[in-house]
């Protein structure tokens, strides 16, 4: 079949002369293989005007895959993609942008060093009469297209100096400013309080009411059924099913993307509160967070919960010493302690899983063994100045065993791992230094449910071996489902201490936002 | 931990991946000197490799060079850079010589201290460098400079210190004690030279270093990611510091070679050495983003920088040829080296 350049399709599109085809997009039967391992098994998909519709799927289902192709970063090896019932073709990324199709990534590839306006309109530029870049016609676009989505950014600001959240609106809005019809998000509220993940919903139905496709990759079953009107399942590279949100159960969605019955997403098992292992007095970090105290007992899950920005994080870096406190005193078994550093912090018994994987949990270049082994090797596995390589080997490799870690070999490179199997390497990490205080930084962030169940049955094992778990978490059911108490931060402040027993979604948000 | 499951899969070092990179070095090494050879055939008559003399000279001229691409390599893995090592040979080189001098010299830098043992201007001269490579290695973790400019200024400065050290002048009359550093020796008939013998002592014992400790493994980590580094507990300022003085240390052993080899010394000794040290690392496939590398590498792409040096000598390639070529070849082979690593990753 002959397909249309995308030149051509830019024309008709241009000339208004676009037809409204039922489906905005229709991909057909689309096959993708990567050196040997089939990534999309004849996928077929379609998208209706004016909806949004969500795709799921564990981690390696295909999602990503399908997205990459719809928005021309991969090209199919097999199948058609039609653009209103036209069959396109798209060579690269920015042939999908000239065709009317924008994808926001999970990473956010914004220019930190120039402005909002700079950064949406880059290549586009509006420009006088002599070429240069005509600055205030810039800004005064970037404003009308802010108050067209109700976003409330100056698009003067640096983006570096934005929120994650903030800088997820001027991707979208950069997305509208194309005029594109199809709209890819990619996980994007990972990263985004409650509050936020609310303001980005407004923003989406806005872009619904006015005719946009919106495909929402998501792994929050919540999400779905708040924002979603159609699904689509993945499993393994395969298409598995498309329905209406509004016809699904929640364990409907899980069942057909993991294929079997996960029988319960927090299994918390009864652990035995001991003593008090950290104690944390009046803890500040100037400009920061103040007045932070509370207590930690051995075999207890504390969860940490508040908005993004509340000083949630910070809290945990000023305890393993990342970040050491200006004020106040930390305990542990009683006796105080100056963490000045994570090294201070781990020779008393700290591990600290980071929030941010890619940031500052993984060695991207290096393997899994070496990845896995690091902190291990700070008081331990050394033999005359030599690393006893043999026996840290044997242990990281029964470890990655008993955390299910799905790897051919240790000696993978941990980018080559999805994100669950890297956070599984991560707590391997820690666990390997046989840690009494376990600092956990949204633990389950970006994982497929699958991994997430194995991580809280991991979290709940440790707990009841006698561990004292701190465990932040944006996700309130992974709060209220795991801890033995729910400490609430807002604004750099202890908010107030629930116990599981008392403690629900609307209490807990009374205390984070108000 | 959660799993009764002990059953444990027999511990495998998957050795052919890791030397995966060094063999198809290895084979671009071997490469070019079957080019040199055709060639020789073809103008000058005469065989390239079939001419011991010729293949160790190779190893001699590049030796003074390997150890210094040692030392960057540690550094270089580490995500920094060392620009330093050529200026500090020189200054090495000086002191040394000036601690080194004969007593016939009747002008002798130092009256009271010639004919010393040689021990003396060697341990000077590794000192000096560790000195040089400690303060880089202060000012970039205390500091936070980055390790270009803290190491460009002590380039300039260790240049500087070398020629204020005898305003200028240069210190001969060596003892022949001292320069037996630079000499050969007759190993089964063979004669092998010291600063070959010493640059191969230095790259096997840094690759010891930098694979089977934990120094080498906290390299690697702060080179991959800095922040994931210190969340898991490294002193991230302190091992930097060491780095640096470890590549100092290396940077002073070879000016001491240089000022044995030569019988002298002078403050311009390893004028752009840094440049071919880092070349070679970085031909050798030690990446300039940091947390990757290895001393095998390293070790041959020295190597080939030696061949290409002695193949256009050989050809009776003007120096001015040879500089333009070498540029360039230098650029070809990471452009190469650059191109397979990202057909093994997906786009």
């Amino acid at each position: 079949m002959q397909k249309i350049s995308p030149s051509t399709v830019k024309a008709v599109r241009e000339s208004g002369a676009v037809p409204n085809a039922e489906f905005l997009l229709e991909v057909k039967d689309v096959r993708k293989e990567f050196s040997g391992t089939v990534a999309l098994d004849d996928v077929s998909f379609r998208l209706r005007r004016g909806t949004v519709h969500a795709l799921m799927g564990e981690n390696g289902a295909g999602k990503s895959t399908l997205m990459k192709i719809i928005a021309g970063i991969y090209q199919p090896d097999a199948g058609e993609v039609y653009l209103n019932a036209l069959p396109i073709r798209l060579n690269n990324p920015l042939d999908a942008l000239d065709n009317g199709i924008a994808m926001i990534h999970q990473e956010l590839n914004l220019m930190n060093h120039m402005t909002v306006a700079e950064n949406i309109w880059i290549r586009r530029e509006p420009k006088t009469r002599i070429g240069l870049i005509d600055h205030a016609a810039l800004y005064k676009n970037t404003s009308e297209l802010f108050a067209e989505l109700g976003i409330d950014l100056d698009p003067r600001d640096k983006v570096g100096t934005l929120s994650v959240a903030s800088r997820q609106m001027v991707e979208i809005a950069k997305a509208v400013s194309y005029e594109s019809d199809v709209l890819i998000m990619d996980e994007p509220t990972s990263a985004l309080t409650e509050r936020e993940v609310e303001h980005l919903f407004r923003i989406i139905r806005t872009l619904r009411e006015r005719g946009k496709g919106i495909i929402y990759i998501t792994h929050k079953m919540n999400e779905l059924f708040e924002i979603a009107d159609e699904v689509s399942i993945f499993r393994d590279g395969k298409y598995i099913a498309t329905k209406f949100a509004s016809e699904l159960t929640r364990d409907e969605v899980i069942r057909m993307m993991v294929g079997r019955e996960i029988s319960q997403m927090f299994p918390k098992v009864p652990a035995e509160i001991g003593n008090v292992v950290l104690s944390v007095q009046n803890l500040c970090l100037a400009g920061v967070f103040e007045d932070v105290s509370f207590d930690l007992h051995s075999g207890e899950i504390l969860g940490i919960a508040g908005l993004v920005g509340a000083g949630r994080s910070n809290i945990a870096e000023t305890i393993f010493g990342v970040t050491p406190a200006t004020a106040g005193t930390i305990e542990v078994d009683g006796k105080v302690v100056k963490v000045a550093s994570p090294a201070i912090a781990m020779e008393c018994g700290m591990a600290f899983l980071t929030e941010d994987r890619k940031e500052s949990g993984c060695f991207l270049l290096l393997d899994i063994q070496q990845n896995m082994q690091i902190a291990a090797l700070r008081n331990n596995y050394l033999q005359r100045g030599f690393v006893d390589q043999k026996r840290l080997s044997r242990d990281c490799e029964l470890m990655g065993q008993s955390l299910r870690v799905k790897t051919p070999d240790m000696d993978e490179k941990i980018l080559n791992l999805s994100g669950g199997n890297q956070q599984k390497v991560l707590i391997g990490r820690w666990l390997l230094t046989k840690p009494r205080i376990l600092i956990l930084d949204e633990p389950t962030r970006g994982i497929d449910v699958g991994a997430k169940a194995e991580i809280h049955r991991m979290i709940s094992t440790l707990a009841a071996e006698g561990v004292a778990v701190i465990m932040i978490s944006s996700e309130l059911p992974e709060i209220l489902g795991m801890s033995d108490r729910i400490l609430t931060v807002r604004q750099g402040r202890v908010a107030g201490i629930l116990d599981r027993a008392e403690a629900d979604q609307v209490k807990i948000m009374e205390l984070a936002a108000q | 931990m959660t799993s009764t499951d002990t059953t444990v899969v027999p511990h495998k070092r998957v050795a052919k991946r890791k030397f995966q990179s060094e063999m198809s070095m290895a084979v671009v090494l071997v490469g070019i000197a079957l080019v040199f050879e055709v060639l020789g055939w073809i103008f000058v008559g005469t065989s390239f490799l079939a001419n011991q003399q010729r293949l160790s000279i190779i190893i001699l001229q590049v030796s003074v060079i390997g150890i210094l691409a040692v030392g960057v390599t540690h550094v270089i893995i580490t995500g920094g850079i060392d620009l330093a090592s050529g200026s500090v040979v020189g200054l090495s080189a000086m002191v040394a010589a000036s601690l080194a001098q004969s007593s016939i010299d009747t002008r002798a830098l130092y009256p009271a201290l010639t004919d010393l043992f040689p021990i003396w201007p060697l341990l000077a001269g590794l000192v000096v460098g560790i000195l040089a490579g400690w303060i880089s290695g202060f000012l970039i973790a205390k500091t936070g400079i980055p390790p270009f400019i803290a190491t460009l200024g002590m380039m300039v400065c260790a240049r500087g210190v070398a020629k204020w050290y005898t305003l200028g002048q240069p210190i001969s009359l060596l003892t022949p004690e001292f320069t037996w550093f630079g000499k050969s020796f007759l190993v089964l008939g063979f004669p092998v030279p010291l600063p070959v013998l010493i640059f191969l002592g230095v790259a096997a014992l840094s690759h010891i270093a930098l694979s089977y400790t934990r120094y080498g493994k906290y390299t690697y980590a702060i080179g991959s990611n800095p922040q994931a580094a210190r969340v898991s507990g490294i002193d991230i300022g302190a091992h930097l510091i060491k780095v640096y003085a470890v590549a100092g240390l290396l940077s002073g052993l070879a000016g001491v070679v240089t000022a044995a080899r030569a019988g002298s010394a002078q403050p311009v000794m390893g004028t752009a050495y840094e440049l071919d040290a880092i070349a070679a690392a970085v031909i050798g496939g030690t990446s300039l983003a940091g947390g990757s590398g290895r001393i095998p590498g390293t070790l041959i792409g020295t190597i080939i920088l030696g061949v290409i040096t002695s193949g256009f000598t050989f050809l009776k390639i003007g120096s001015y040829y040879q500089e333009i070529i070498k540029g360039a070849i230098i650029v070809f082979a990471v452009v190469i080296d650059q191109y397979r690593r990202s057909r093994k990753t997906r786009v």
